[in-house]
């Protein structure tokens, strides 16, 4: 059957639209121009490729959709489609995401820019739709890059910084963006749409160059290399990642030179904390409630602020020092867990502790384990939060770990 | 809007294929390794402007040891369960950047194997999704030596009946311990994927018959699926001088059958074709079997058995070698009668 041509239409100025964390990134694809998506059914994220489903069907994307039969193979196609030169988009949730974990571990191993959307959720068993951060980090030490954004404009933003950096021949390396399920794939807020024109500008076209999977260029890609060669070719890796934090930067200072969208330190948001003496620091959409709570307890006069972190891998290890280590304590939200781990923590209370250990001035850090499977954080749990966190900061003792928003 | 596949007329005899080489020096594969010679009759047949994913197994760890690639023409790795999913993504990824004018349009032949465990096992949810989406050109050959011969010679879902494998050895309690029978990889795809254009089985035995099912499956269009049958020395246990011969038993004694499904119309061919016809008769499969060491503890029993779901494959599908059915109504006859 011939399918028509696809006209791909072009708006020529910046428009604005009341759209979902999900269908941002869809439209992210769309000014993209990205060649091959592949989708598969599970909530939360599942809401991007309906809205790409619909944009091809419309006309709008010009991309080979594929609806594929499981997670592994969605990833493991536009990890295909990436080593011949084409420009990939791809997602999943929960256990979806585990499915495709074989995929997950040789993209980055691929040196393969495959730019994914996780629509964070709780892994199974027992089921629940709502947002939990084990999934998306659970690649955490693969090399792919980790960013979590917070608001349906963050979202698309960071789509289009995602694909520039992943396929920057200096990185090569996947990225996956964690949206929460629900707080973020299907909540709608305004979004200002940049006209194609600009986004070519700010994004170039993928070359693989010399890697590129080729009759003309006829390479070997992933022979066996054994203890010969495995390790050399790991640290490749490991240097690709030492450099994704300038091309991260770099990237950042080119997208407020384009579009005037100012996020000013890419890598994390730092929220009322120049005079602050306790901090949270959380990842996501629960920034909200974390803000209208610290604008509240600031009117009672509580020197309390928040750092939302980006990018959680690479982690800007000097610059969270430096911001984290002003402070008597630190409270890190983590919507996941980590069981087992170093003060039964969760994963980013962790990362945290190992970012502060060769600070001169080490605050004292609490892990608050909170609003997992898609329980709300609240503003009375953030008060509970930062009542713990103020008798840490007077030298009160304190339990490393607490549950918060628990029923007894 | 359809992409062109390469016009590869057959080879019209063994002095008319060409002398050029797509799969040479390099690979660490056993002495009589019959699918080492599958490789290279596949990428011989397809030519230079071919791209070839190999999933995990023999095929891909002794073939392509780092800085000593067999592969002439561009390689790539893919893991065991996803050869359809690589097919379907490198034909994707070329389809859409030719398409919007991002590399030059010209047909490239997209093939990716894998063995019978990440064919018939683990990657036949990915193949058969790979067969439906008929827009997309490119084949996917199953190089089946009968066992997981990689990792140690285990089982898999395509280990015949009672073989000896490192999973399923003979005891003093059971003899057999491998008591499931090969699951039937072609009949099932080419009946379960309508819009398949090209289904067909090969033995490397039969080599200028072999290189002609991969031009066709190359040139029909959208996705095809050939299944070889790859005698293994390691696994199969024989004198590897042995390779060619078995391979030819196989067929003769009707536990191969050769046939192509092309657009929808069943051919069988060579000696099986001589078999259906009545002009060969078929060997007993004690010839073939006896000369393995992986049945060596069969006792006459287990032979009769064997040959007789062989002769059950023959006389009583519905289409003989090739689909597992059988007429109810025939059963009902039978039962008046």
């Amino acid at each position: 059957m011939d399918v028509p041509e696809t006209v791909v239409l072009e708006q020529e100025q910046e428009e604005e639209a009341l759209i979902s964390g999900s269908e941002a990134i869809a439209v992210a694809c769309k000014l993209a121009d990205v060649d091959v998506i592949t989708a598969y059914p599970i909530r939360p994220y599942d809401t991007v490729m309906q809205y790409v489903a619909k944009l091809v069907a419309n006309g709008e994307l010009d991309c080979e959709y594929i609806v594929a039969e499981s997670e592994h193979s969605q990833f493991e196609i536009v990890k295909h489609a990436a080593a011949v030169g084409a420009r990939v988009f791809c997602g999943s949730s929960g256990v979806g995401w585990m499915y495709a974990f074989e995929a997950l571990t040789v993209t980055p191993a691929l040196r393969l820019p495959v730019v994914a959307m996780v629509g964070n959720r709780a892994l199974d068993d027992p089921g629940a739709f709502g947002v939990e951060h084990n999934d998306a980090l659970a690649v955490r030490d693969l090399g792919w890059m980790l960013v979590w954004v917070d608001t349906a404009q963050e979202a698309l933003d960071t789509a289009l910084i995602a694909w520039r950096v992943a396929e920057d021949r200096r990185v090569f390396l996947p990225c996956a963006i964690g949206c929460d399920g629900a707080f973020l794939t299907h909540s709608q807020s305004l979004v200002r749409i940049p006209p194609k024109s600009k986004v070519q500008k700010f994004l170039p076209r993928y070359d693989r160059g010399d890697l590129l999977l080729h009759p003309d260029n006829p390479i070997t890609i992933a022979p066996q290399v054994n203890e010969d060669w495995l390790m050399e070719i790991r640290k490749q890796t490991d240097e690709a990642m030492r450099r994704a934090k300038g091309v991260i930067e770099e990237a950042y200072r080119d997208f407020e030179n384009t579009f005037g969208r100012v996020y000013g330190n890419p890598f994390f948001e730092e929220y009322q904390t120049e005079d602050a003496e306790v901090v949270l620091v959380g990842m996501g959409t629960l920034s909200m409630p974390v803000k209208v709570a610290v604008r509240q307890m600031r009117q009672k006069g509580k020197k309390v602020g928040f750092v939302r972190i980006r990018w959680f891998r690479p982690m800007a290890t000097q610059e969270l020092q430096a911001c984290l280590s002003r402070f008597k304590a630190v409270g890190v939200i983590d919507r996941d867990f980590s069981l087992g781990s170093p003060y039964m923590s969760g994963v980013l209370a962790n990362d945290i502790r190992s970012v502060l250990y060769s600070a001169s001035a080490r605050p004292a850090v609490v892990g608050f384990i909170c609003g997992l499977g898609g329980r709300e954080v609240t503003v009375p749990d953030v008060r509970q939060m930062v009542e713990i966190l103020e008798k840490a900061a007077s030298g009160e003792p304190v339990e490393p770990t607490y549950w918060i928003g628990l029923r007894e | 809007m359809s992409t062109q596949t390469q016009v590869l007329e057959p080879f019209k005899g063994v002095k008319k294929v060409p002398l050029e080489e797509y799969f040479t020096a390099g690979h660490r594969t056993c002495q009589g390794c019959e699918s080492a010679l599958v490789m290279k009759l596949m990428v011989k047949a397809a030519g230079p402007r071919t791209i070839v994913l190999g999933s995990t197994g023999c095929m891909y760890v002794a073939n392509t040891t780092y800085y000593s690639t067999s592969w002439v023409v561009p390689w790539m790795h893919t893991q065991l369960g996803s050869s359809g999913s690589a097919a379907l993504g490198t034909a994707a990824g070329l389809k859409a950047l030719m398409r919007k004018g991002k590399i030059k349009e010209e047909p490239i032949n997209v093939i990716a194997f894998c063995g019978d465990g990440g064919g018939a096992d683990m990657g036949l949810s990915a193949i058969s999704a790979a067969l439906t989406h008929s827009e997309y050109n490119f084949l996917i050959l199953l190089y089946d030596n009968e066992s997981y011969a990689n990792t140690d010679i285990q089982v898999s879902g395509l280990t015949p009946w009672g073989a000896h494998t490192t999973f399923s050895p003979p005891g003093s309690m059971r003899r057999i311990l491998h008591r499931r029978w090969k699951k039937n990889v072609a009949g099932m795809l080419a009946a379960g994927h309508p819009e398949c254009r090209y289904v067909a089985t090969v033995c490397a035995s039969y080599a200028v018959d072999m290189m002609n099912k991969v031009r066709k499956a190359l040139s029909i269009g959208g996705p095809t699926f050939i299944h070889s049958i790859d005698p293994c020395p390691k696994g199969w246990d024989y004198d590897p001088m042995l390779s060619h011969e078995l391979g030819e038993l196989a067929v003769l004694t009707g536990v191969w059958p050769l046939y192509e499904v092309e657009n929808g119309v069943l051919k069988l061919y060579g000696k099986t074709k001589a078999i259906a016809e009545g002009r060969q008769k078929r060997l007993p499969v004690r010839e073939y079997l006896l000369r393995q060491g992986r049945f060596a503890h069969f006792t006459d029993e287990d032979i009769e058995y064997f040959q007789s779901k062989i002769d059950e494959m023959w006389e009583k599908w519905l289409i003989p070698g090739v689909i597992p059915f059988r007429k109810e109504l025939e059963k009902e006859l039978e039962k008046e009668e």
